[in-house]
């Protein structure tokens, strides 16, 4: 699967992609969210609060309890601020 | 059309382009919107547009449908830079074209109100304390949520 972030999620975790090997037990943006988090304290600093990170999956905004599968592109973000 | 470019936008040139030959229009509505030199109270210097290459695309896209599905358009377009950005630079401009003005006015508001909520772009200022990034916004989601329904 591919991670991407932005905006200070990129800035916070100190990357803007990686390539990650999706464990058997993520199914879903909440668990890809809490196993994300493990990967160092960079990772779960950016990703604590869940309230203020907008998640896409494929190039479509998703919600917490939405499916990922290893094939997908994610992207964490801050809400947009655009216009 | 939508478009998605670090270069300036012309808007006389814009707008010739999108009115074309069709005298079926009657009104045309331009919004441009323009960096400040002030947010919070705090003066900006620069600002650093960032953006996630093929959904911003994807998302302008299907506002736009969306508009032109909601009302009478003729034609509309909507340019966003990204990159380098200094006061009193354009940022986004969104033109619509209509038989009548209701439709257009309708519409660019539209436009501006959902592109603002939902197409992934971040803005980082550079203010004399340091660069920082722009929180969202509860008056744009509100903004947002007087046009009912979902993309």
């Amino acid at each position: 699967m591919k991670v991407l972030y932005f905006a200070w999620v990129r800035s916070q975790i100190g990357l803007s992609e990686e390539t990650v090997d999706l464990p058997d037990d993520v199914s879903t943006v909440s668990e890809l969210l809490d196993w994300l988090r493990g990967r160092g304290p960079r990772h779960a600093e950016a990703l604590h609060d869940t309230s203020v990170v907008r998640v896409a999956v494929n190039e479509e905004y998703a919600s917490l309890d939405a499916p990922v599968a290893a094939g997908d592109e994610v992207a964490l973000f801050p809400p947009v601020t655009g216009g | 059309m939508i478009r998605v470019q670090r270069e300036d936008f012309d808007v006389a040139a814009e707008t010739a382009s999108i009115v074309g030959s069709d005298h079926g229009i009657g009104a045309v509505v331009t919004f441009i919107g323009l960096v400040r030199d002030i947010s919070g109270g705090e003066s900006i210097s620069n600002m650093t547009l960032e953006h996630y290459p093929g959904m911003t695309e994807k998302m302008l896209e299907r506002i736009e449908s969306e508009a032109m599905s909601r009302w009478p358009l003729s034609a509309s377009l909507i340019v966003h830079r990204y990159g380098h950005l200094e006061p009193g630079d354009g940022i986004v401009l969104v033109i619509t074209a209509s038989p009548h003005r209701e439709a257009a006015f309708e519409a660019s508001e539209f436009l501006v109100d959902w592109l603002k909520t939902k197409a992934p772009f971040w803005k980082r200022e550079t203010t004399p304390a340091g660069a920082k990034w722009v929180a969202a916004r509860d008056s744009d989601d509100a903004a947002a949520a007087r046009w009912t329904g979902e993309i």
